[in-house]
Parts: C-alpha cells; sequence; structure tokens
C-alpha cells in the first residue's frame, strides 16, 4: 500500500496520458470511420474497394505492429514528424497509430449498424428524390448511429483499454509504462497493479453505463 | 438491407456522374498512393538491397520461421488454456449455487476489464517474484491471454447456452434427465454449434495479441521479424514490417474466413435450435466476430445479438 501512495502521483501522471490519448483517438476514429463507412457504401467501385481494403489489412493486423511501424518506420525512418520535442511527437504518433487502427473497427460497427435500417428506408428516401449522400447523412446513417451505440461504446472501451499498448509506439509516458518503470525498482507490486486497473475501470465503466443508456434511449422503435 | 438499395440503378447523367465519379476517386487514391511512393523513394525504401535479405533462405530460416514459430506456440498453448478457462468459468456461471456463480462471475468480468498488456506486465514481474528466477516471457504472454480471452469466451458459452430455446431443457427435464444430464447431453451439443464462430474469431483476436509479446521481449514473429532482423541487415525496417504484416494478415484473415464459413453453415444446418451467438463487447451486430486487442471491454448490458 506504501508503495502505491508513494508512486501514485507519477502514475497519475502516465494515466493522464493514457485519458489524453483516448480522447483524441476517440474523436479522430470515429470522424475517420464515419468517412471510412461512406467509401464502403458507395456508388464508385474505386473507393469500395479502397475501404474494404483498408479496413480488412487494418483489423487483422495486431496493434502492436501497427504503433511500432508508425513510430519506427513512419516517424523514424520516413521522417512523419509531428512536432521536434521527442515526447509530444511520439504522443501524436501513438494517437495516429491508435486512430488509424480503431478506425476500422468504428467502420465495422457503423456498416453492421447500416445493415439494421429496413430496406424501405432507403426505398423511400430514393423515391423522394434524395441523392446518395443525402441519404446517407439524412436517413441512413442517424438511423444506423442510434442502432450501434452500444457496439460503438465497446469499440471505444477497447480504444481505451488499448493505450497501454503505446509502450511499442515509443511513448514511454503513459500508465503501462510507468508501471513497468516502478516495477522494475519495486518489483511487482499488488497495490500498485490493482491501483491502475481501477483507473481503468473508472474510466470504462461510465463509458459502458452512457452508452448502454443511450442506446436504450435513442433505440428506434420499429 | 444490400448496398445497392442506397443508390438507383443509374440513367445516363448518373452513369455519367458516377464515371466522373469513378475517375476522380481514382486519381485521389493513386494520388494517395503515388505520395506514399515518393515519400519511401525518397528515403531509398525501394533499393534491392534492403529488400535483398528476404529473397534468402537464411533470413527465413533463422529469423521469420522461428519467429512465426514462436507466436503459433504462444498461440495455441493460450488457445486450449483460454478454451479451458472459458469452459469451465462459463459453466460456472450457470451453476445454480450462488457460491459458484458469484465468484466465477467476479473473476470474469475484472480479468475482461484489465488491459491486457497491464496484465502480461504483471505476470511478467509477479512470476520471478513467486516462482525464483527464469525467463517467465513465455509464461507471461500465455498467463495473460489465457485470463483475457478465457473470460470473454466464458461470456460466450454463457450466452450460447442461454440461446438454446428453453424448451429443449424443459423436455429434457420433462423426460427425467438430471441436471448434469440436461447440460451434458441436451443443452451444451446444440449451444457449441452456435458458439462456434464466436469462438473463432475471438481466436483470431487472441493471435493478433500474442504481438503484445513483442514489448516483453517474448520471441515471438513481431521480435524477430521486426526487431531482431532490422538490426541484423540495417535498414530493412520497412521491408520487414510489411513483410511480417503481410504473414500476420494473411494467419488472421484464414481463420477469419472460417469463422465466416462456419456462420453460415450453423445458419444452414438445422442440428441446432439455437441462433449463432456474438462475442461480447464486440463491434458486430448479427454478425460475429471479434475485435481485436480489444475484443471486449465492460459490456453493461448484453450484446446485440
Amino acid at each position: 500500500m506504501d508503495e502505491l501512495i508513494k508512486y501514485a502521483p507519477d502514475l497519475g501522471i502516465g494515466f493522464l496520458e493514457n485519458v489524453k490519448l483516448s480522447l483524441v483517438a476517440a474523436v479522430v476514429s470515429l470522424i475517420l470511420g464515419t468517412v471510412l463507412v461512406a467509401m464502403r457504401l458507395s456508388p464508385t467501385p474505386v473507393l469500395r474497394v479502397a475501404g474494404t481494403v483498408y479496413v480488412n489489412v487494418v483489423r487483422n493486423t495486431p496493434l502492436t505492429l501497427v504503433l511500432a511501424f508508425s513510430a519506427l518506420g513512419l516517424s523514424d525512418q520516413l521522417g512523419l514528424v509531428f512536432s521536434q520535442t521527442p515526447l509530444t511527437n511520439s504522443f501524436w504518433v501513438v494517437a495516429m497509430g491508435l486512430s488509424l487502427y480503431t478506425a476500422a473497427f468504428v467502420c465495422e460497427a457503423l456498416r453492421a449498424g447500416v445493415n439494421t435500417v429496413p430496406m424501405g428506408q432507403a426505398e423511400a428516401a430514393r423515391a423522394i428524390g434524395l441523392t446518395f449522400m443525402q441519404s446517407l447523412r439524412m436517413i441512413i446513417l442517424p438511423q444506423a448511429f442510434r442502432t450501434v451505440v452500444a457496439p460503438l461504446g465497446s469499440v471505444m472501451i477497447a480504444m481505451i483499454k488499448n493505450t497501454t499498448v503505446a509502450t511499442a509506439g515509443g511513448f514511454l509516458a503513459d500508465a503501462a509504462a510507468t508501471m513497468k518503470e516502478v516495477f522494475d525498482t519495486t518489483g511487482a507490486s499488488i497495490p500498485i497493479f490493482l491501483g491502475i486497473v481501477l483507473a481503468f475501470m473508472a474510466l470504462t465503466m461510465p463509458v459502458g453505463f452512457f452508452t448502454g443508456w443511450l442506446s436504450r434511449r435513442l433505440a428506434v422503435v420499429r | 438491407m444490400s448496398t445497392t438499395v442506397l443508390f438507383d440503378a443509374p440513367g445516363p447523367r448518373g452513369r455519367v456522374r458516377n464515371s466522373a465519379l469513378t475517375v476522380v476517386s481514382v486519381i485521389v487514391v493513386g494520388a494517395a498512393l503515388y505520395g506514399v511512393y515518393l515519400g519511401f523513394d525518397a528515403k531509398d525504401q525501394f533499393e534491392g538491397k534492403i529488400w535483398q535479405p528476404f529473397l534468402m533462405w537464411e533470413t527465413w530460416d533463422f529469423y521469420i520461421i522461428p519467429g512465426l514459430i514462436g507466436t503459433l506456440q504462444a498461440a495455441a498453448v493460450a488457445a486450449v488454456l483460454a478454451l479451458a478457462f472459458g469452459a469451465i468459468f462459463g459453466l460456472a456461471r450457470l451453476s445454480d449455487h450462488a457460491w459458484i456463480r458469484i465468484p466465477a462471475g467476479v473473476v470474469v468480468e475484472v480479468f475482461r476489464a484489465i488491459p491486457l498488456l497491464l496484465l502480461i506486465f504483471f505476470i511478467f514481474y509477479l512470476a520471478p517474484a513467486v516462482l525464483g528466477g527464469g525467463d517467465y516471457a513465455f509464461m507471461a504472454v500465455v498467463v495473460g491471454l489465457m485470463l483475457y480471452n478465457g473470460s470473454v469466451l466464458a461470456e460466450v458459452v454463457r450466452a450460447g447456452v442461454h440461446a438454446v430455446p428453453k424448451g429443449q431443457s424443459e423436455a429434457a427435464y420433462a423426460v427425467g434427465m438430471r441436471k448434469n444430464q440436461v447440460m451434458r447431453l441436451v443443452l451444451l451439443p446444440q449451444a457449441v454449434t452456435a458458439m462456434m464462430p464466436a469462438i473463432v474469431s475471438q481466436l483470431v483476436v487472441l493471435l493478433k495479441d500474442t504481438a503484445l509479446g513483442y514489448i516483453i521481449a517474448y520471441v515471438d514473429l513481431l521480435n524477430t521479424g521486426f526487431k531482431i532482423l532490422p538490426a541484423r541487415f540495417f535498414g530493412s525496417l520497412i521491408p520487414a514490417a510489411i513483410v511480417i504484416g503481410i504473414i500476420y494478415v494473411a494467419l488472421n484473415m484464414a481463420l477469419s474466413f472460417l469463422a465466416t464459413w462456419l456462420e453460415r453453415r450453423s445458419r444452414r444446418s438445422r442440428k441446432t435450435a439455437a441462433a449463432p451467438v456474438v462475442a461480447p463487447g464486440s463491434a458486430e451486430v448479427g454478425v460475429a466476430a471479434g475485435q481485436g486487442t480489444e475484443g471486449g471491454g465492460v459490456a453493461p448490458d448484453r450484446p446485440v445479438e
């Protein structure tokens, strides 16, 4: 217990980085995932293929590889630099990798939602003369989003837990890396481990409850 | 709803517009790919020299194949253990005795909520303290994967048994079977069929997550391919990433196809009255497939089925 109290400030700072990563990745991946799903549904075959290939490749690649490649390959070798400060740079590299990865899952969740929208909705939209973009924007996606609020919540929870893999992307300031550092000096400490786990649960459980509540509230009655 | 319902069969103007869009998107996608190509080329990533190692048998023999074996070993052991863990705890959660049901529920919920990497770190540091010195990287990866994926599988088992229509167990009890017999002879055989796709997609998640071993220096494909190999052949980092990326994607897609095939088959077959179940916390609605390091989370209510 003493160890947890002693190292709590460091671990707290690390955990804050996980929270920041989660926030950035949540916003970017939701936007990118929506763009991807629009690509996969579009009348243009090239965009459909591009979207499908992206989702299938990214979804089947381990996150560890995505992040390690972003850091060592894209950033170090190919010179993709967000900031001159190494720590800030690696934060954005990890945020980028995590967003690109999560976007594929967001796209899959949304696509599953689109599949639950009854055919009549799209047919009616076409019948009153809406274009593809209009029917997607005003008819299909609003209903699709409502049905997949809970699955999207699971994707976000998974993403929050995935922020711990930031270590693989060379970002060594997050809670997992800090915990490893502390363990290097103290050895495995059960209080510290439980403390961090509880912190993550405090972050993921509200997301779960909120999206669960939201999905019941927004459910489309059919 | 099929995707084609979103837009009409195009008329003359629509066809022109679609062709224009196709041209524009070809240009945009092409430009993006060309940009990547230029970026790679500017850093000399297409020089034959750095791709050369992948044409030599020694590279595969010394680095990639041993790494692949390490990955598959960890995945295979963890898969067997996770299935056993999932079966035991899934059935324990269905028990009629509260003293079995509640502890099992707590274990499952807790291990599902812990970020997997933290769990692996903890085991990695705890093991030497408890068991004495040695290399515990393999054990940490396997036990971590077992606890996490086993907990997700326990939920799958529970969902699978619940998916069998009530009349089945009622009928079994009516002909005088015991609890044990009802479970063993009536519920489980039908539940397993319904669970199969969800189990296979969870195994994809498990296989992908073995890559976390990279962080604690377990000798897996990512480690030999992305850390050791580029250190030996200087400059081959990006080719290495591409090669092992292809291996991972091929492995996982093969397993995913198996899951899809199993699902289609179980939907056709009439051996079970239960509808296919979805892994808890999975992003899919109705279609079973796991989702990544990341499979589950604290799903507040039962997944959409």
